[in-house]
């Protein structure tokens, strides 16, 4: 029977035996991604990303966040991690009966790093925080976009997600 | 929102081709499997081979198939080489300059977006994947 440290020796054989492809690159960031809990130490990195991705510096916003949710009882913060770098995060909590909606869970951030695009990152992460919904009994997961945001809303696409039952209204109340 | 027939046809022949993209299948082949004329379906796959979307092979063993990249093709991608769903209707009347005109044109404009950006968000490959979704049930509506 093989050790872990053999077990990981023997992966990272196998993985640099594999020719240069975008296949082989997509399988070998698929591997090497790890899905954790956020850590504060992570914060550094997650502004940063998150920065990148929607050119808005929020240290504040990812402070309170965590603090909220970083201790895995109000909600998840989970990060991937590869090469020991945060290469993405996924937030989310179960909401319930607002407006009528049983518990479920609800998905309110995610970001990827650009090296990592189309590399199952993000799926990795979106499974990861379904299957912790699934865990306190949810069925559903939602989440909220910009109509705009094609990437994210494609990328939802993707996962299986579709139009629900409810829609996001809004008035402007400033005079 | 309806679509008209040859946006349905090229929706119903990508799909089709997409699904198995090393087979080539004749126009006879897709129409009889939908029940849609196969005349009319000859001129819609005429417009998906010049937007290089489909190939076709003549003579036996020939016929049509998916030739696209089924990440980047979106649903939108296809249904504007048939119309232009993000362009507002030519006919303006007088009544649409009304209040309740210019009302009811913003209404129109919200459902008009959503539907394109619904239509934006689903590629050919993440339809196939997820059509099993879509015969479940529809949900229920709340109150």
């Amino acid at each position: 029977m093989l050790t872990e440290s053999q077990v990981r020796i023997f992966c990272d054989m196998k993985k640099d035996k594999l020719p240069n492809t975008a296949e082989s690159k997509i399988l070998k960031a698929e591997e090497s991604t790890l899905i954790r809990d956020a850590v504060q130490e992570d914060l550094i990195e997650i502004i940063k990303l998150d920065a990148q991705n929607t050119g808005i510096e929020k240290d504040d916003y990812w402070q309170a966040a965590f603090d909220r949710f970083g201790n895995g009882e109000s909600g998840f913060f989970l990060v991937a991690e590869t090469e020991h770098h945060v290469c993405g995060y996924i937030l989310g909590e179960v909401r319930a009966w607002e407006f009528g909606s049983p518990p479920c869970g609800w998905v309110f951030a995610l970001g990827v790093h650009n090296d990592v695009r189309e590399m199952g990152v993000g799926s990795k992460l979106f499974d990861s925080i379904c299957l912790h919904f699934k865990e306190t009994g949810i069925e559903k997961v939602r989440t909220m976009l910009a109509r705009s945001d094609h990437l994210n809303m494609s990328f939802f696409r993707s996962q299986g997600m579709r139009g629900g039952p409810f829609i996001q209204l809004e008035k402007n109340v400033a005079d | 929102m309806k679509l008209n027939k040859a946006t349905r046809f090229a929706l119903f022949s990508i799909l089709e081709l997409a699904s198995k993209p090393e087979r080539h299948l004749s126009a006879t082949e897709i129409a009889n499997k939908y029940d849609i004329s196969s005349h009319h379906l000859v001129k819609v796959l005429h417009s998906l081979v010049r937007a290089r979307l489909v190939g076709s092979v003549r003579g036996a063993g020939g016929g049509y198939r998916f030739i696209g990249n089924t990440k980047r093709i979106t649903l939108l991608d296809i249904v504007e080489i048939f119309e232009d769903i993000r362009q507002p209707p030519a006919e303006h009347e007088v009544a649409d300059e009304t209040e309740i005109g210019q009302a009811l044109s913003q209404i129109m404009l919200e459902i008009d977006e959503i539907t394109i950006a619904t239509l934006n968000s689903i590629s050919i490959e993440t339809f196939l994947k997820t059509m099993h979704y879509y015969q479940q049930e529809l949900p229920q509506t709340t109150s």
